[in-house]
């Protein structure tokens, strides 16, 4: 009750935030238009070019009911969004290009494929890294300097070599979805495979354990608690992957496709209803692995 | 029938040997650690051979090497020079044929295991059968006194349970030997009495050879056949002193004059042992 209670006041707050942002930026094409149409409006002297947002509201409070009705606003109205977000998902066919779920399931796939492809990578690494001193010392800095690199800097560029050896569609954008999913899960692998302490080693020791043993009964149920938020951060990253890999293919359909699209037309409802399918999948996501962990950690007795 | 004949004679000459040969020998055993601010000896020119069945405690400040002699034995640290042998061999072959159990300071049982899952995971790591393992898991609980609670996970049960569950852990793949490093350290001093007692009657039952490591006089005196008084700095044995104690202990002979005579003779050694220094 408590958190229902304190999500709806945040929501309420950014609602109210949003409602009041919408007239203030798109007052100046709500006066324009009224002024080609012959209504009588207040414009400074100078034009309305250089006219500022607040005084153009201030003068002109008759107008404000039209800034949450245009049809290419600035800042769509919540309104707005939540109606086209409903038009996209419940009212068109699953199979309509226009339909967010058809787009939405178009980037999920090459999420999922990504994430399962980064946390094998992130899981494979962080157990070579705790086993080999060699990886120890050379896998880390190149996985951190990975990270450095602006995502959407390389994203064109693994696009292009993959469409150049043939392969287009899902793999390139999973794999972009890849590089940015592993990260998350080696760091956590990697402290998690560690945690269990020289006295749990020595325990195992005294019972003359093979590496094996070792592995399997201690190092990773230990890890298994810090994989968990590893995995919700990959999970996320691995969606802003996908959709940035949509970006520089044109690509036709997908999340990113839909946002680039919009941005092309100047359809910003669509943009902010995309931005917000996105953020539900990203939201669905991380609370399915959330229930994941649950589930994992008690039947291993370590939720209480 | 004849190599049977033999098999048993054979068997009979091993328990001869046993007699005759200490469990635990160590013949001028030093261990020096490298560290940042020069060497330290943890153990220097330590002499000590512990019988079969017998209760040795190790008594001493901290830094006299107690704990680290007991890691020696279990082949958990390496001597830097002089030997020692654990059943007649290397600490590292006796490690390896599994022959003693080991009891840390804390419980460390494993959060994601039952009490049970925790005291099969030793009978697991040597392959033993599945019926065996049950088998084994429900006779070490009955022997700590937690039987119906295999199913319950560590923190469901207390610091005194747990650490008995890890005592059943160490008794669970039946070594002859058990090595207690601290075991009650963490515990209050009641339940610290009555594991105590416990330990004595198991030690009775199982007629296990015992090394136990401690910083209560009280403890060491109440449960040892031997109690070996170390000191820092280096850390070396300064008295080894035979029980005349009974082997039936009920709690009260802690107030006869024996028992006080014996604590006071560990509190004398563990002085001398500070003289040098203060």
């Amino acid at each position: 009750m408590k958190t229902v209670l304190s999500i709806g006041v945040v929501l309420g707050a950014f609602y109210l935030l949003w409602m009041a942002a919408v007239p203030v930026m798109n007052i100046k094409w709500e006066v324009s238009q009224a002024q080609r149409a012959g209504v009588e409006v207040w414009l400074p002297e100078s034009g309305i070019r250089a006219a500022g947002n607040w005084q153009l509201l201030s003068e002109n409070l008759h107008l404000a009911a039209g800034t949450y009705a245009q049809e290419k606003p600035r800042l769509p109205s919540p309104v707005q969004v939540f109606a086209e977000l409903w038009e996209t998902t419940v009212e068109k066919k699953i199979t309509s290009k226009r339909s967010l779920i058809f787009h939405a399931q178009v980037t999920l796939s090459a999420t999922l494929l990504g994430f399962a492809m980064g946390t094998a990578l992130g899981v494979v690494l962080a157990v070579g890294i705790v086993h080999l001193r060699v990886l120890d010392a050379s896998v880390m800095p190149w996985a951190i300097a990975s990270q450095t690199i602006p995502i959407l800097a390389i994203a064109p560029m693994i696009i292009v070599v993959m469409n150049s050896v043939g392969i287009t569609g899902l793999v390139p954008k999973a794999i972009i979805s890849a590089y940015l999913s592993f990260f998350p899960v080696v760091v956590g692998m990697v402290k998690g495979l560690r945690s269990p302490d020289a006295m749990q080693m020595d325990l195992l020791r005294t019972y003359s354990a093979s590496a094996g043993q070792v592995f399997w009964k201690l190092r990773l149920p230990a890890a298994l608690p810090f994989l968990f938020p590893s995995l919700k951060v990959g999970i996320a990253a691995a969606l802003v992957g996908a959709i940035v890999g949509e970006l520089p293919t044109g690509a036709v359909a997908g999340l990113g496709a839909r946002l680039l699209a919009g941005s092309y037309y100047g359809q910003t409802i669509q943009i902010w209803s995309a931005l917000f399918g996105a953020a539900i999948v990203a939201a669905c996501l991380v609370g399915l692995i959330g229930f994941a962990q649950t589930v994992v950690l008690r039947r291993m007795g370590m939720a209480r | 029938m004849r190599a049977n004949l033999n098999a048993s004679k054979s068997a009979s000459w091993a328990k001869d040997l046993n007699m005759i040969q200490p469990v635990i020998e160590a013949n001028r055993l030093n261990l020096t650690f490298q560290t940042n601010d020069g060497p330290v000896h943890a153990l220097k020119d330590v002499d000590l051979e512990i019988e079969k069945g017998d209760f040795v405690s190790f008594i001493g400040p901290s830094g006299c090497g107690k704990t680290t002699f007991l890691r020696v034995m279990a082949d958990l640290e390496k001597p830097t020079s002089g030997t020692i042998t654990v059943n007649g061999v290397s600490p590292e072959e006796a490690r390896k044929s599994r022959a003693y159990g080991y009891v840390f300071q804390a419980a460390g049982l494993y959060p994601w295991r039952t009490i049970g899952g925790n005291i099969r995971l030793p009978l697991e790591i040597m392959g033993l059968s599945k019926s065996e393992q049950a088998e084994r898991v429900a006779r070490v609980l009955d022997l700590v006194e937690l039987s119906g609670f295999e199913k319950k996970f560590p923190w469901q049960l207390s610091g005194g349970m747990q650490q008995r569950a890890s005592i059943a852990r160490a008794l669970a793949f039946d070594a002859d030997i058990l090595l207690m490093d601290e075991p009650f350290g963490a515990l209050d001093e009641i339940v610290r009495d009555r594991l105590n007692e416990q330990l004595l009657d198991l030690w009775a039952r199982t007629g296990k050879t015992i090394g136990f490591v401690t910083h209560s006089i009280p403890e060491a005196v109440y449960l040892s056949t031997k109690i070996v008084v170390m000191s820092p700095r280096p850390g070396r044995i300064t008295d080894i002193i035979e029980s005349p104690l009974p082997k039936d202990r009920p709690l009260d002979i802690r107030d006869t004059p024996e028992f006080i005579a014996v604590a006071h003779r560990v509190r004398e050694g563990l002085r001398a042992g500070h003289g040098d220094e203060v």
